[in-house]
């Protein structure tokens, strides 16, 4: 076996190899492109997270914008607290007054964060992205006299929907059945 | 009474003495290289050897056992309307365990044995003593490249298992059981990460390929220079090296994916 055909081979067993990883990495992976997008966080006080776990999505009308980060108790309240990890895309977009709630999808299905987002203001939208607010008369929410701020990184949700566990389904409905 | 002893205290001795051996192969290969020049054609050629020649039964075995995922697999999924999942199932199982695993057993029994014979057969017809009469350090010139050639080949090869046995398990579930192939790629796309799944597959496969290679390598460089000795220790690097892969690979696991 002379050395050239030896090194071609052994060519070809590295070139298979490599090839092999591109295609795990792109094809059976869901990281390469969009994987490693920057993200910014928010957190979100809930009472009840029922089996929502960290890498869970959080889709907006069923399209996915980010994923859990983490999940833990908040040391003072003893309320489960979870961290949202979002395109930075959306950052300073959404109000403070958007609503997230736990969903389900399907039956039997896993878990995930449902955001329908409120629109934030122009001028908050402006003043969280730090630029110089131009005045605008029109604005709604200033003529009613509401502060509504845009949310950005390390805010906190405020309006959530805790997730429906189905003991407290049943036993709600077996409480007003004797009721009747 | 006492020679019971005298033995227990031989044998644990004696096994120490072979850690201490092998440890002192292992930094002496490791970290005393040949010059690139000199060295590299050393290497094409071992790589050859132990990699490009283990292709065809790790392609091979990575096929037939992505399709048998795929059924089994699929059996059990489609009572639960599930067969969608037969993607994630099929790949989560292949990177975390069965490729780094698989590849490392087939590996020791078809490059560690036959590194562990080769050498073994240099050391009974003293090529070993004559290299080394000529000045020449048969850890540098023998071992360093067998070494190298073992550590950089298997984790390529587990990455071709893996890839190879979910074309297999494609084949399988997509083609012949009539999964949707848009779902069979996507949800095991929304399943498996790159950094937790395949590059930790990855690192196991590279400890795995240090402790294979090196227990070849040391059963064959200190085996006792007659054909039976040889025979011995051959076998003795399929069984330990068998042993220390599934022993590690619990270990590995527990560190790696329980949270």
């Amino acid at each position: 076996m002379n050395s050239r055909k030896i090194e071609i081979l052994v060519g070809l067993f590295v070139f298979l190899g490599v090839a092999a990883f591109t295609m795990l990495a792109l094809k059976v992976a869901n990281a390469g492109i969009g994987g490693s997008k920057e993200t910014f966080e928010l957190n979100a006080k809930f009472d009840n997270i029922g089996s929502l776990k960290v890498r869970a999505p959080i889709k907006v009308g069923g399209v996915v914008i980010g994923r859990v980060e983490n999940i833990f108790v908040d040391p003072t309240l003893y309320v489960p607290v979870v961290s949202l990890a979002i395109d930075k895309q959306y950052e300073c977009k959404f109000a403070d007054t958007t609503n997230v709630s736990i969903l389900t999808s399907g039956i039997l299905g896993e878990q995930y964060l449902g955001i329908s987002p409120v629109i934030a203001s122009e001028s908050s939208q402006q003043s969280c992205l730090g630029q110089a607010v131009a005045q605008s008369s029109d604005d709604l929410d200033e003529l009613f006299g509401v502060e509504s701020k845009a949310l950005k990184h390390g805010d906190m949700l405020r309006d959530t929907k805790s997730a429906l566990v189905l003991e407290e389904l049943i036993g709600q409905f077996l409480f007003n059945q004797g009721g009747e | 009474m006492m020679d019971l002893f005298q033995r227990l205290g031989r044998t644990t001795l004696d096994k120490f003495a072979a850690i201490g051996r092998a440890t002192q192969m292992l930094l002496g290969s490791l970290f005393n290289l040949p010059n690139p020049r000199k060295g590299f054609p050393l290497l094409v050629r071992q790589l050859y050897m132990v990699g490009h020649q283990s292709l065809l039964i790790i392609m091979v075995s990575g096929l037939f056992i992505g399709m048998v995922l795929a059924l089994q697999g699929y059996t059990v999924l489609v009572d639960y309307g599930a067969e969608d999942s037969l993607g994630p199932l099929v790949a989560l199982s292949l990177l975390r365990e069965l490729g780094p695993v698989v590849t490392a057993l087939l590996f020791a029994g078809r490059a560690g044995s036959a590194l562990t014979a080769e050498i073994g057969l240099m050391k009974a017809t003293e090529q070993l003593s004559s290299l080394e009469m000529m000045a020449v350090d048969p850890l540098k010139r023998i071992i360093a490249p067998r070494f190298w050639a073992g550590f950089i080949s298997m984790p390529l090869l587990a990455l071709i298992f893996s890839a190879v046995a979910i074309l297999g398990a494609h084949l399988v579930g997509v083609d012949w059981l009539g999964i949707d192939t848009g779902s069979f790629w996507s949800i095991m796309q929304a399943q498996v990460s790159l950094e937790k799944d395949i590059l930790n597959g990855l690192i196991k496969s590279l400890v795995f390929a240090l402790v294979v290679t090196w227990i070849a390598l040391y059963k064959g460089y200190d085996c006792i220079p007659t054909s039976e000795g040889i025979s011995k220790a051959t076998t003795e690097t399929v069984v330990h090296s068998s042993l220390a892969v599934l022993g590690l690979d619990f270990v590995l696991t527990a560190v790696m994916f329980s949270n």
